[in-house]
């Protein structure tokens, strides 16, 4: 796919970048993207080398991908926590890559909800704490009652202010989901989000993650390992379709 | 929610320790704020600006002690000085009014300093442009007493309450017979008049054993130049008769003492003016028989000399504490941050930025400082609420817990400063926190 890149301000963040159009509704374009780690000897160990992927707008797809495949460093340098070697993150037409360190942690808080496998909750904050956090580092303030109102929609309206060690895996996996969708993001990033949770929490967490994804038109990127959850989503991709390091 | 609420329930998460790494600062700054308030009272007192007076008049000796015994009631008095000298200072040209006080006994319950002087006494201001209010009335007859507040609050009398005397201080045990009645109760003063019990000269003279021996007294006529008349000279040549001495009888009589017997331990004197007050304190002064100090200064020199170094060594020893606690802090906080890298970790993967995380660091290690701080100013006032009585006893030195000094409101930007800079490395740690890293861990 071809693109243009233009120069562009983006008030939300409060920087100018360059931001490339696309002419559909792109989600996420990963162009030419690479990634290694240096090794203790000096060497370095290729992880990713992505020449293309795309996501559309509100598209929901899986990434299957074997253990130490690159799954979890991809989804880092999507979010901006790691830095690629080059190549660019295209999401919402904003390069990411190009935004500075404090700029690409604004977007983040703004632009991406990420559910991890181990759900990362704060375990002093309470339910409804653990969503407002997520909304604390956006810079648009809190919204108690948008917080309130997803718990709601994920089954948590009577559990509020219990803690995540008051409440039972599925229950915390849902407040992550609940903390991950508190920003209005337009890319949803699952990281093997059922991989903790027994099967029969799987195919709620499942469907609660995909459905509210679709109600608020949120692109959804889910990393796993397992078939069976891939089989659920029309698109399925293998990392190792299109991440192939040793050619880096 | 904002970053102090985070701050807070990331203290709350390690309760115990950050409590007890508060409590350390409070430990300090309770210790420090005891010493400021009690120092602050002590240099208050001390540092009176003014009297009612302009010179205190004694016998020849320490112008500190002399003020010590005389105005503040801390120091045993001197030698004697002969009324007559009294009577001689109070018709001198400079002289406006002169008080004598007699002082040296205590009072049997609870002992408070008597002072035994003359109606005028209470004329004079206790401080500048303050003059005594009293409930009840001023000295008439001899057996009569005026009590300061803090006397009758302690001793529980009132107008009426009947009290005895301790001979020569608390630590004899000499009670002499004759009882003195509460007529007055004079209003707080912040002074040492509050805990003072004022009696008539007249019968402080009068209580058996308090009239000097009549060989003494011509002794020390001599010593002062006055002339002795020839029927003392002759009294007191005269061998003591057995079954003389007034020990045991009632006070319904006068012992009647001739002037030349009487005494009185220091003399306030008010001048016509300022200046002449220099005057004749500069004539007195020059006089082997007495000194004259006018008592600012003697006090100003006592708190330079000791008082300020005393505080100077104990908030030097407090700041010490403070910086103990302080220390803990940090190290409570740096060992907590290898439990907190994932936590970090979650918190920027969900946006904050790496200043986000540093100032989080820093406003909880800050509000320890800050909680410690208001903990430690209540503790503080709680000490001197259970410390005061103590000192009074000990020292006669009335401290009121809810006294406020200036400098404990240096004490939380100071802490803000330190909770500052204790928190400045862990945050440091928590700004260089790798994101993926944490969330891997």
């Amino acid at each position: 796919m071809s693109g243009r890149f233009n120069s562009a301000y983006w008030p939300d963040v409060g920087v100018r970048f360059t931001s490339i159009t696309h002419g559909g509704g792109m989600s996420l374009v990963l162009d030419n993207l690479k990634k290694s780690y240096r090794e203790p000897g000096g060497g370095r160990i290729p992880v990713l080398n992505v020449s293309r992927f795309e996501l559309q707008t509100a598209e929901q797809v899986a990434l299957i991908g074997s253990s130490g495949g690159g799954k979890t460093t991809l989804l880092n340098v999507i979010a901006g926590i790691t830095s690629p070697d080059s190549g660019r993150v295209v999401i919402d037409n904003v390069d990411v890559t190009g935004l500075n360190e404090p700029s690409r942690d604004r977007f983040r808080a703004l632009k991406i909800g990420f559910v991890f496998q181990t759900f990362n909750l704060l375990p002093a904050f309470s339910a409804l704490e653990n969503v407002l956090l997520g909304m604390c580092f956006s810079g648009k303030g809190t919204d108690s009652h948008r917080a309130t109102d997803l718990l709601t929609r994920v089954g948590l309206g009577h559990r509020l202010q219990h803690r995540p060690p008051q409440l039972s895996v599925g229950e915390q996996q849902r407040v992550a989901v609940a903390r991950a969708l508190a920003n209005h993001p337009s890319l949803l990033l699952a990281d093997e989000p059922t991989a903790s949770v027994d099967i029969a929490n799987q195919n709620t967490i499942l469907e609660l993650i995909r459905d509210t994804c679709r109600e608020n038109n949120v692109s959804l990127l889910l990393v796993t390992h397992s078939p069976d959850v891939a089989a659920r989503f029309d698109r399925i991709e293998k990392l190792s379709d299109f991440n192939r390091p040793a050619n880096n | 929610m904002n970053l102090v609420t985070i701050a807070i329930k990331s203290i709350k998460q390690r309760l115990l320790s950050s409590s007890l790494t508060a409590l350390s600062v409070a430990l300090g700054v309770m210790l420090m704020v005891g010493v400021l308030v009690i120092n602050g009272v002590v240099s208050d007192l001390f540092s009176q600006p003014s009297f009612g007076f302009h010179l205190v008049v004694g016998p020849k000796g320490s112008d500190l002690s002399l003020a010590l015994s005389a105005i503040y009631r801390l120091d045993r008095p001197g030698e004697p000085l002969p009324y007559l000298f009294y009577k001689e200072l109070k018709e001198h040209r400079a002289v406006e009014k002169a008080v004598p006080i007699a002082i040296g006994d205590v009072t049997e319950q609870g002992g408070f300093p008597i002072v035994g002087t003359i109606p005028e006494f209470f004329d004079l201001d206790y401080a500048y442009n303050k003059p005594f209010r009293v409930r009840g009335e001023y000295l008439k007859t001899p057996w009569d007493a005026v009590i300061g507040s803090r006397v009758a609050a302690t001793n529980g009398w009132n107008i009426g309450s009947e009290f005895k005397l301790i001979h020569g201080g608390a630590e004899s045990d000499h009670v002499h017979d004759e009882k003195f009645r509460v007529v007055g109760v004079l209003a707080p003063t912040g002074t040492p008049n509050d805990r003072s019990v004022f009696v008539s000269l007249a019968g402080f003279w009068a209580i058996s054993g308090h009239e000097k021996p009549l060989k003494e007294a011509v002794d020390r006529l001599e010593k002062f130049r006055y002339p002795v008349p020839q029927s003392l000279r002759d009294k007191a040549e005269k061998p003591k008769k057995v079954g003389d001495a007034h020990a045991g009888h009632d006070h319904g009589h006068d012992h009647e003492l001739l002037d030349e017997q009487k005494e009185v331990t220091a003399i306030f004197v008010r001048t016509k003016s300022t200046a002449a007050s220099i005057g004749l304190a500069g004539e007195i002064n020059e006089d082997v028989r007495a000194m004259a100090v006018n008592p600012i200064f003697p006090m100003k020199r006592l708190m330079t000399m000791i008082v300020d170094n005393i505080k100077l060594m104990l908030l030097t020893l407090t700041s010490l504490i403070i910086v103990v606690s302080a220390v803990s802090i940090f190290v409570s906080i740096y060992n907590s941050m290898a439990d907190r890298r994932r936590e970090i970790g979650i918190m920027r993967a969900l946006g904050a930025r790496r200043e986000t995380v540093f100032t989080i660091i820093l406003a909880e290690s800050a509000l320890l400082c800050l909680g410690g701080g208001v903990i430690g100013l209540l503790l503080g006032h709680g000490l001197v609420a259970v410390a005061s009585p103590i000192i009074e006893f000990r020292s006669g030195i009335l401290v009121n817990p809810l006294s406020f000094e200036p400098l404990e409101l240096v004490l939380f930007p100071v802490l803000l400063v330190v909770g500052s800079l204790i928190g400045f490395l862990p945050g440091l740690a928590a700004y260089r926190t790798d994101v993926a890293a944490a969330l891997s861990d």
